[in-house]
């Protein structure tokens, strides 16, 4: 077998890998929390990063209204069925060997990313403003503004006492890896052509 | 002469500043000096001391856990006293742990702290400790420092030769401080000699559950058992009891028990008994005493009544006894790591006794009897002492070992520690005490693995030593660091009650263990709410069970009608909580009890019997969160016989 198609299947199985590991982490660090806390977030559910954190991000968020993590969100439906068909239509480039449907498996990839992200960062966007009236404690800003406490969408920032830290984590490597070996693939792919080519070239000239 | 006086200024002003360098440099040595000292003992803010210290409460009857160097305290354990903090022996949940033969009693006086081993080093499973005044046996677990069970003694009285574990953790021993009639009956106190008996119990631990049982008792003569060791290494299967009283005097018995020129150790191979169980050669008799266990998964503890012990008499069974004579009244009975020598302190006297565990088997297998006491053979003391530590000091208590060949003796009369060298029997260095030493506690100092960095003298008298606090003064604990030649008094730091022993440990064979909550899963409590939707308020005639939950920062139910004046009203309080060091209180105006102090995921229980009508709150007891003075209730008293109906919501539904 050529060695892009070998690369690309590897590319395409590293999604695979989604199903177990954590695709995203929050972690929230305060003096009086020595062991941070933090939620995983992977494709199909939250998780706990030590036992009963979201119940513990919850106690502590109701004091300023946020509602709570919720147990499930439709995403959790979707995104598992995502990687699935981005898988097979993967594998189905694979067999075709078009070198082309690998750089579109690779830009299709991007495109359901960036959507992700962009649902990822709403999702945030509405836990952190959307707060009840009736929250016992309502901070504001220095401009009078209330005081909001959206997570940031990549990075740290300081929300309150809390430093929230917000990283991809092993699913989400191994889907980037995965995605930079379909490129690698295209251009693998090119080359095993080009030389295909230049070898049929010298076949071409009599013995 | 002006050059002159310019020169003779230069001259002194040079000199004056040699001095001040030179003072300088003094004080910089003096400094470093003192400082060192200190830094030896600072743990710095936030960082954790190298051992826990748990040292015997003494007549306050707890447990307080320190750490060491620093001294800090950072727990009373509540073990035979009720303690109104956390609710021991107040709520339905532990009055089960302070239950007697006698019925309830909330006070004891505990004296001696052991730590579990395995193959004879210290292994942080449970801590031991004993009661002397109604004889008792608390098990106490390392994993979360709670009392977890008690067993009484019975045949015993002031149970003061305990609580010794053995190399394995197979038994924890407690002797009889007093004889008494055996059974109890009633006749002149002049018919003591020979009527009188000693008991010495030997109590097996379940090596899994840490559970005891009474396994037998030896049943000896009518001295007085004061303290006791186990063999070790090569004594594994021995135990060793320091005897006084040998003269069997009851009255006066400052004068009349300290007459004969020696007492005995008592060396009983418990092997033998072992094999004399097996073999059915005990008696039976009847007994009532109670054990009582606290189960971590139901919070609760239970109380039940045993009714027989099984006895062996030594003067029927020899080889399972020997006396070893040991001068004046001996105190400590103390076995180096290597379990060759024992160590008997004479109290009444300026020198220690080291009996050689060898010599003793030989005088045995040799019979080299010196008679007998009650059937029981007496040892030639030429044939088994190994050596004599010479006027060491005046008074000598308890010894404890570096595991470097060298032990540590506590002398009460002359207020000091002296460091001598195991085998040689020569005094090697002693530092004063302040003042009147009883104890001495190096970490693993009585097993095969001492940790020899420091040793913690337990002084009963402090007089000057700290800011007077009236006539009743604080009892006090002194640390030396033993890790050099000479001893180096390092700190004073003050003790809860009479630091009558203590047990030291790493601090590493602890930590990893600890548990930092309770699963809400795992609770097995009768009454537990594992959610606000599981709260209500049950009524069967006049008994009101109310069950409820915390989590901050509220109560639910939180607002509670229908309660009439006769009730008898229980509190179940489940704490929802599921995250570390996140506990909370609760009392109720007019309880007649304590406050409960509830941990994650545990259930407490406290009655409240309302005597007058209105409108009562309750609150929540311990600063839980930002919102904690909100944490609050009412319970509706109603007359005795309204009708009001029961009811309970929290933010005006019912859950």
């Amino acid at each position: 077998m050529k060695r892009s198609k070998l690369i690309m299947i590897l590319g395409v199985l590293l999604l695979l890998p989604l199903f177990v590991l954590p695709l995203w982490n929050i972690t929230l660090e305060a003096p009086q929390y020595p062991d941070a806390i933090g939620m995983d977030i992977h494709i199909n559910k939250f998780e706990d990063a030590h036992p009963n954190d979201i119940k513990n991000i919850n106690i502590m968020n109701h004091y300023v209204g946020m509602e709570d993590i919720p147990e499930t969100i439709p995403e959790f439906g979707i995104f598992p069925k995502v990687i699935m068909i981005m898988v097979v239509l993967g594998l189905l480039a694979v067999l075709t060997g078009r070198k082309k449907l690998y750089l579109a498996w690779f830009i299709i990839m991007v495109v359901l990313g960036s959507i992700g992200m962009y649902d990822f960062y709403q999702w945030e966007y509405d836990y952190g403003h959307n707060l009840k009236e009736n929250a016992a404690i309502k901070f504001t800003t220095p401009d009078g503004e209330p005081m909001a406490y959206q997570p940031p969408l990549i990075g740290s920032k300081m929300i309150l006492n809390f430093k929230a830290i917000s990283m991809p984590r092993g699913g989400a490597y191994l889907m980037f890896l995965g995605m930079g070996l379909s490129v690698v693939a295209f251009y693998r792919a090119k080359k095993e052509e080009e030389s295909h080519e230049e070898s049929h070239e010298e076949n071409l000239v009599p013995a | 002469m002006k050059h002159t006086i310019k020169n003779t200024l230069a001259v002194l002003l040079g000199s004056t500043l040699l001095l001040i360098a030179g003072c300088t440099q003094n004080n910089g040595s003096n400094g470093a000096l003192g400082s060192d000292i200190a830094q030896r003992v600072y743990v710095a803010p936030g960082e954790h001391d190298e051992f826990y210290a748990l040292v015997s409460g003494g007549f306050s009857g707890q447990l307080a856990v320190y750490g060491l160097p620093s001294g800090r305290l950072f727990r009373v354990i509540p073990v035979f006293s009720v303690d109104a903090e956390k609710a021991y022996g107040f709520n339905e949940e532990t009055k089960a742990m302070l239950n007697t033969s006698y019925g309830f009693i909330p006070w004891g006086d505990s004296h001696h702290p052991d730590i579990s081993q395995t193959n004879g080093e210290l292994d942080g499973r449970w801590v031991f400790i004993n009661e002397n005044n109604t004889p008792r046996i608390a098990r106490i677990s390392l994993s979360t420092f709670e009392t977890e069970e008690i067993i009484e003694i019975p045949n015993s009285a002031g149970n003061h030769s305990s609580s010794f574990v053995t190399e394995n953790s197979e038994y924890v021993v407690a002797g009889t401080r007093f004889s008494v009639p055996v059974p109890q009956q009633d006749i002149s106190i002049d018919e003591y000699k020979g009527k009188f008996k000693g008991a010495i119990s030997f109590i097996g631990v379940d090596q899994e559950t840490g559970h005891m049982d009474l396994s037998f008792q030896i049943m000896m003569p009518g001295f007085n058992y004061d303290l006791a060791h186990p063999g070790r290494g090569k004594s594994h299967g021995w135990m060793f009891f320091s005897t006084y009283n040998t003269e069997e005097a009851n009255s006066l018995m400052e004068v009349n028990a300290s007459q004969n020129d020696k007492d005995f150790i008592a060396a009983i191979n418990w092997k033998k008994a072992e094999e004399l169980i097996a073999a059915g050669e005990f008696d039976v008799m009847p007994a009532n005493y109670a054990h009582n266990v606290y189960d971590e998964s139901t919070h609760t503890a239970t109380s039940t009544m045993k009714k027989e012990v099984r006895v062996i008499d030594p003067a029927k069974h020899p080889g399972l006894v020997y006396f070893l004579p040991t001068p004046k009244s001996p105190h400590g009975c103390d076995v180096d790591p290597t379990g060759e020598y024992i160590i008997g302190s004479g109290k009444l006297s300026a020198a220690l006794t080291a009996h050689s565990f060898t010599n003793m088997l030989d005088a045995i297998e040799n019979e080299k009897f010196d008679g007998d006491a009650y059937g029981i053979p007496i040892l030639n003391y030429d044939d088994v002492v190994a050596g004599v530590v010479q006027q060491a000091g005046l008074g000598p208590l308890h010894t404890e070992f570096d595991g470097k060949g060298n032990a540590y003796t506590t002398f009460f009369i002359s207020s000091e520690v002296v460091k001598w060298k195991v085998g040689t029997w020569e005094v090697l260095d002693r530092q004063p005490t302040y003042y009147s030493v009883g104890h001495l506690m190096i970490p693993g100092g009585n097993s095969r693995k001492p940790f020899g960095k420091y040793a913690l003298a337990m002084n009963k008298i402090t007089k000057d030593r700290y800011l007077p606090t009236g006539p009743e003064l604080t009892q006090s604990a002194q640390l030396y660091d033993i890790s050099g030649d000479k001893m180096e008094l390092l700190l004073d730091f003050p003790t809860v009650g009479e630091p009558h022993y203590a047990a030291g440990i790493p601090a590493d064979l602890i930590k990893p263990k600890q548990v930092k909550l309770y699963k809400l899963e795992d609770n097995n409590h009768p009454y537990v709410a594992k959610s606000e939707q599981e709260t209500k308020v049950t009524r069967n005639g006049n008994e009101v069970h109310i069950y409820m939950t915390t989590i901050r920062s509220h109560f639910a139910p939180d607002n509670i009608e229908g309660i009439r004046v006769g009730d008898k009203v229980y509190f179940h309080v489940t704490n929802l909580e599921q995250d570390y060091d996140v506990p909370h209180g609760i009392s109720m105006i007019g309880a007649n009890t304590s406050e409960l102090l509830i941990m994650p995921g545990q259930t407490e229980t406290f009655v409240w019997e309302p005597k007058q009508i209105g409108v009562w709150p309750f609150y929540c007891t311990d600063f839980c969160s930002a919102l904690h003075q909100e944490m609050q209730g009412y319970v509706r008293v109603s007359p005795k016989n309204s009708n009001v109906p029961l009811k309970w919501t929290l933010d005006g539904e019912t859950r």
